[in-house]
């Protein structure tokens, strides 16, 4: 298909007629991992550009979630037929090096573009984005999570509707006040609710944080700090909610339906992603507030998302071409655009200080909470075998919170489990 | 062996023998060989589908299972029967293990007997009887992704279905699928309730067919209602019942698009089935090799299941 393509525009440009001499194919993998119209938007973005650069064809393909993503990009490139460009989760960048999929950018950068466009990103986003002194990942589709809470619960419980919790122990006291019970004993409304479903080790990394420990994770994917005093600190901190204080739903909580729980008054404290700001903002039948993750030690919170990646097996051309997109699409016009429409934190100071940006920040608090919670992110576990490495921990979080094992069994278990496959990497 | 002019096409050699054969034959000889041909070549799209992605892909699987699992960096090693080693010694495959048994031992007779109770309902004269149907075949239309999204709102603890219920009788909220003593179950009913439907339609049809003169027969002898079921209508659709075990069998190990909405094989393994973990160290680890480890042993299991299945009920099933 592509020598077809190639062999055709030679041909046109050989008989003179037209065809600019540059022009290049890219194929674009890109997940939607949130609600709204994300598609559209990114879709938009590469019509745009393409508009401007007649010699480039972007061919932006929608590929599900973000594990479809991956799982299609590297069956692709396994084929021998990778995409030029894909949006995949930060925490990726081992499982895609280990494959041996992708290219770091540097290469590809003068100096000065590595110091003022690589050093122009959030370092709380670059450190799942580097290993080995270079640039994998370029972040773009990025979030944090943050900490909604129901003004109109928080009146009717006498606390004042404008101060959320600041503190761990803030949160279990006000947590006390807003669980209200109905006359059988049974709970109608819930102080707190941490999900627990699914992925409970990126809020888990929040708390972790708070406890005063740099992630879970080294910096270069080969150790996992999952038995030391700060994460026992937080994974008891955050089973006594339900167990000792009462104050959270037991058992697994789904991450899934907490945007509705949180709408319904199901709890009146809810820990979600950034991404959800826009779909309760849209349906929340009362006011609420977004607050930074209450702090213990310190103030923590991880950061998420996706960073765009660099696939090998491209003329340098095409991958040139593929760069000066992905700089285009995070330059502040664009990345401000993109940050406004979707809820995704804007990565990058700059984009913060274009003008639709100012104006949404006046708008809606809420994302600026999410940027000023950055100073205090810590990195979202990545490992070496990474999905395997989370999956151990996320199942010995799980078998604390619904009592299978004591907090510190289930650490000192995910410790010797994740240290049996890790000491490969080492 | 003297050519005859009525060759057996099933005796006849392929090829070869031509030359010292008469004329007349040679001709029949040729035209069957064309026939030969013309099968092969109606049966080959199917045949080349058929290979290309059932049986080499089943072939390959099985071959994969004996190699590590390679990455960019590290090629494939051959480690013969480790793979398998690793399945004894892993903790989470033996749950699966259980967990799929105990899910097949519940799911299959329970949606068997609910899809024969209500096809037994709507069999005879009701008022309404096209809604009902209509009503008990809907679940089976549905996919299973929707249904799993609603049923999990169904379960929400405090706010779902469930809890208003029982919040009505002044029981507590119960977090079903947050909870890894009910998660298993809460997914099973969801399996059952989608399922049964569809083996109703199965049921009713084979109800249809049971004459109504046995009916007026067993009548006259004063047989009582159990009775007629017992002794004619349950044999009579014993083979529709062997159709639908061996359909339940094969559903209790391939469909698991709900676990993927409901629980993702949690809370810590509590509802993990074996081909989510399959699924899980495919696509999630990228540990191909594992995979294809698991992968044979559930065809294992599903192919001894399937024919023990045919073998056992076949003795106790009537045919007409």
């Amino acid at each position: 298909m592509k020598t077809w393509t190639t062999t055709a525009l030679a041909l046109i440009a050989a008989t003179g007629l037209a065809a600019p001499a540059s022009a290049v194919d890219l194929e674009f993998y890109f997940p939607v991992a949130v609600g709204g119209d994300a598609a559209g938007i990114i879709e938009r973005l590469t019509q745009d550009y393409m508009d401007e650069n007649p010699g480039v064809t972007i061919d932006a393909i929608y590929t599900g979630s973000y594990a479809d993503t991956t799982t299609r990009a590297i069956t692709a490139a396994r084929g021998g037929n990778p995409p030029h460009l894909a949006i995949l989760l930060s925490v990726d960048m081992f499982a895609m090096i280990d494959e041996d999929i992708v290219e770091p950018w540097d290469p590809y950068l003068t100096e000065q573009e590595i110091e003022e466009w690589i050093g122009g990103f959030y370092p709380a986003f670059l450190r799942n984005s580097q290993f080995e002194g270079q640039t994998w990942g370029i972040p773009f589709q990025r979030s944090t999570p943050v900490m909604y809470w129901n003004k109109e619960a928080f009146e009717a419980a006498g606390l004042d509707p404008e101060r959320p919790p600041e503190t761990w122990d803030e949160m279990v006291e006000m947590g006390r006040t807003l669980t209200v019970r109905d006359e059988a004993g049974n709970v109608t409304q819930w102080g707190v609710r941490i999900p627990s479903s699914g992925f409970p080790s990126w809020l888990f990394t929040g708390l972790v944080a708070s406890a005063g420990q740099d992630g879970l994770a080294s910096d270069d994917g080969t150790e996992v700090f999952f038995d030391t005093p700060e994460v026992l600190e937080a994974l008891e901190y955050l089973v006594s909610l339900s167990t000792e204080h009462g104050i959270m739903q037991p058992g697994i909580i789904d991450w899934g339906a907490t945007p509705r729980a949180f709408m319904d008054g199901e709890s009146a404290i809810a820990w979600t992603t950034t991404g959800n700001l826009a779909n309760i903002r849209a349906n929340a039948p009362f006011e609420f507030g977004v607050a930074m993750l209450p702090a213990n030690v310190r103030r923590g919170a991880p950061t998420g998302g996706g960073n765009f990646y660099l696939f090998s097996g491209h003329s340098e051309e095409e991958t040139r071409a593929a760069i000066d997109f992905v700089k285009w699409a995070t330059a502040p016009e664009q990345a401000a655009r993109w940050s406004i429409e979707t809820g995704y934190v804007a990565p990058r100071p700059d984009t913060w200080e274009t003008e639709a940006m100012r104006a949404y920040a006046a708008e809606v608090p809420g994302a600026v909470v999410a940027r000023d919670q950055l100073e205090f992110a810590v990195p979202e576990l990545a490992t070496w075998e990474g999905p395997r490495i989370t999956q151990i921990l996320n199942d010995n979080i799980q078998a604390a919170i619904v009592g299978d094992k004591t907090p510190a069994q289930a650490l000192a278990d995910a410790q010797r489990e994740a240290d049996a496959i890790l000491a490969a990497y080492r | 062996m003297q050519p005859t002019a009525d060759i057996d096409p099933r005796t006849r050699p392929l090829a070869g023998a031509a030359p010292a054969e008469t004329a007349a034959p040679a001709r029949r000889g040729w035209r069957l060989r064309r026939e030969w041909v013309q099968a092969w070549l109606l049966l080959a799209p199917a045949l080349i589908l058929l290979f290309a992605f059932t049986h080499l892909p089943a072939i390959q699987t099985v071959i994969d299972s004996f190699w590590s699992t390679p990455r960019g960096r590290r090629p494939a090693a051959f480690v013969g029967l480790a793979n398998y080693a690793r399945l004894l010694e892993d903790p989470i495959f033996i749950r699966a293990m259980v967990n799929n048994a105990i899910y097949a031992a519940i799911t299959i007779p329970a949606s068997i007997a609910l899809a024969l109770v209500m096809a037994l309902f709507v069999h005879g004269r009701l008022f309404g009887l096209g809604f009902v149907r209509m009503a008990y075949f809907t679940p089976t239309v549905l996919p299973l992704i929707a249904v799993a999204n609603i049923w999990l709102f169904f379960y929400l603890p405090g706010i779902g279905l469930f809890d208003q219920i029982r919040g009505i009788f002044g029981l507590p909220a119960r977090n079903w699928v947050g909870q890894p003593a009910t998660a298993l179950y809460a997914v099973m009913m969801v399996t059952i309730w989608s399922q049964a439907g569809f083996f109703m339609i199965f049921y009713l049809a084979a109800l249809q067919t049971i004459p109504q003169s046995l009916r007026e027969a067993a009548a006259l002898e004063g047989a009582s209602r159990w009775t007629f079921f017992r002794r004619v209508t349950w044999p009579l659709i014993m083979p529709t019942t062997l159709f639908i075990s061996v359909n339940a069998t094969i559903n209790a190990f391939r469909t698991v698009d709900h676990i993927f909405v409901m629980t993702q094989g949690g809370p810590n393994n509590a509802s993990m089935l074996l081909l989510y973990y399959i699924y899980e160290q495919g696509f999630r680890f990228w540990d191909t090799a594992y995979a294809a480890t698991l992968t044979v042993v559930m065809v294992t299991i599903l192919a001894v299941v399937g024919i023990g299945q045919f073998f056992l009920l076949d003795r106790r099933t009537h045919y007409r």
